[in-house]
């Protein structure tokens, strides 16, 4: 049983493998937003899908745009369950705030520390429940 | 966080209730970053109209059916195509409507049509010390760095929120502490490089993105001459290759006087000559030799100086049918070009201007055998993997060269 100290930067609740990405990707231009597909050329783990999964990575990377990139995978229903961050990253939170409200989604992003993302064993199971911003919460694998 | 007597009554639907949803929604962005209060803004730039899906027209549709009303001057960035000049877009038809009814909704909410990722060329001039709500990375950088306006890196829909407010949470670059320099970095002199200053500026800006992240370097060795399109490079380069917002070059930006001393003692990581030539091998794969398809310029977009070091470099030349010569930029500064004589060379030459949108978000070229050559940075970064091209970074004197001979020919 593993669990993970993590600050709510956008509420939500999800179930999900964590997804541990080797390099930040752009949402924008980065991914398919048809299936949540990397498309990024030079990302290590191109042609995985980040539908579904928990995508913990340390930042967002680039561009404006991707706050739209989050926005149109909710829609289309290929986003992430939830994002896991190392950097607070504003434009990802502003896209995951919009969709949420527009599209009555869950999606919740989380800050955690790099001991604390380093400690999670890969494509482990995990249960996210967010309650407000700022919270300090307990993230837990469904094991 | 706390609310002023403005806030509260924003919040309260006082200024209509588009207003009171950005509020709420600006005020859950605020918390995530742990702002204290909101500041007020003079401008704002606005990115959201540029269309993703069915999901950028259901956001504005709602502002709109709120009766959503800009309370500062908004400009909007490019579009996903030019919608301007009949026929031009050569990619998916079914993105003309959409786009057009996007750009016409923010329109409605008092946004204005400039469709420009360049707005600070001509535009809107944020003064030294305002606070503004800026979207566009190129503009970002440019705005904090060559002008020393206040900008925190905004993306979509935190644009159109503070446009609504006329407010941002005090947090990011807003903070004179966030402003300060976290880094130094020493620039190889640009007279001892083989490069033309466009290429020089490019591949540094893309270096310095590499290797600083999202931090605020403070630069030595640049040019004491550089002026401001060479800064746009730069800054675009580095918002493409990392996540720069805000950089300061010795003697040369407005806020470098004032962090110099506190600049002096920083590590300082010297840029050599061998990694400006990795960058650019990195940028420019291209052979010797290799055809060209077509020529890309203006990302971000051709200002009138650029304009005219063109019309001379192309003054007397006309390129081959079969090379596309495409010049990016504004509506406004096209129509300057489009009728003034001192450019006719470029008609004559064969430049094809391209407005509203930007050659690497919607594609217009044809020739899509060949590859493609551009003096920008940005472009070279992006363009490979969003239009699948095969693109090459060279000086303005090589890519007219390649467009009056048809192949690669580096200096």
């Amino acid at each position: 049983m593993t669990n993970l100290q993590a600050r709510v930067l956008v509420p939500g609740a999800a179930k999900g493998s964590a997804l541990l990405l080797e390099a930040p990707v752009s949402l924008w231009g980065g991914v398919d937003l048809e299936n949540g597909q990397i498309r990024d050329v030079s990302h290590p783990q191109k042609g995985l899908s980040i539908a579904g999964e928990v995508l913990v990575m340390t930042s967002g990377r680039g561009s404006s745009s991707s706050a739209s990139a989050i926005v149109e995978m909710v829609r289309r229903g290929s986003h992430p369950s939830a994002i896991i961050l190392l950097e607070n990253d504003p434009i990802l939170v502003m896209g995951a705030l919009v969709a949420n409200d527009l599209y009555d989604a869950h999606l919740p992003i989380l800050q955690c520390t790099a001991q604390a993302i380093a400690n999670l064993p890969a494509a482990e199971r995990l249960i996210i429940k967010a309650a407000d911003i700022g919270d300090s919460i307990v993230i837990w694998s469904d094991r | 966080m706390r609310f002023s007597a403005e806030d509260e009554s924003l919040l309260d639907g006082e200024h209509g209730q588009a207003a009171a949803y950005a509020m709420k929604i600006l005020i859950q962005y605020g918390r995530a970053q742990q702002a204290e209060e909101f500041v007020p803004i003079h401008s704002a730039h606005i990115d959201a109209c540029l269309y993703h899906g069915q999901s950028s027209l259901d956001f504005v549709e709602k502002l709109v059916e709120l009766g959503g009303k800009v309370r500062v001057p908004a400009t909007m960035n490019v579009a996903a195509l030019d919608t301007f000049h009949d026929g031009i877009h050569a990619g998916h038809q079914d993105m003309l409507e959409p786009q057009e009814r996007l750009t016409a909704l923010y329109a409605e909410l008092g946004c204005l049509p400039t469709l420009t990722c360049a707005p600070y060329q001509r535009i809107t001039r944020p003064l030294k010390g305002e606070h503004i709500a800026w979207a566009e990375s190129n503009a970002i950088v440019f705005a904090n760095s060559v002008l020393g306006a206040k900008t925190d890196r905004y993306g979509d829909f935190a644009d159109i929120c503070a446009a609504l407010t006329g407010r941002v949470p005090l947090a990011g670059l807003h903070i004179e502490a966030n402003r300060q320099p976290t880094c130094a970095i020493v620039a190889p002199s640009l007279s001892e490089s083989s490069l033309a200053p466009e290429t020089y500026f490019a591949c540094l800006g893309f270096v310095i993105g590499r290797s600083v992240g999202g931090q605020v370097p403070f630069i030595y060795g640049l040019p004491n001459d550089a002026g401001e399109d060479a800064l746009k490079a730069l800054g675009a380069a580095a918002a493409s290759s990392g996540s720069l917002a805000m950089f300061h070059v010795d003697g040369l930006t407005p806020e470098a006087d004032q962090y110099e001393t506190l600049a002096r003692p920083l590590p300082a990581k010297t840029i050599t000559q061998q990694h400006i030539d990795l960058a650019l091998r990195s940028l420019c794969p291209l052979n010797e030799g290799e055809p060209i398809g077509a020529i890309c310029l203006g990302t971000p977009h051709y200002s009138l100086a650029e304009f005219t070091r063109l019309t001379a470099a192309v003054a007397g030349l006309v390129k081959r049918t079969d090379v596309e010569f495409y010049v990016s930029t504004s509506r406004e500064i096209a129509r300057h070009v489009e009728t003034e004589p001192a450019f006719a060379a470029l008609r004559t030459f064969g430049v094809t201007l391209v407005v509203d949108t930007c050659t690497y978000l919607a594609p217009v070229v044809r020739e899509i055998g060949k590859s493609v050559l551009t003096t920008s940075g940005k472009w070279a970064y992006y363009a490979p993997g969003n239009l699948g091209y095969r693109v090459g970074l060279a000086s303005l004197d090589v890519c007219v060269n390649a467009a009056v001979s048809g192949n690669y020919q580096p200096a």
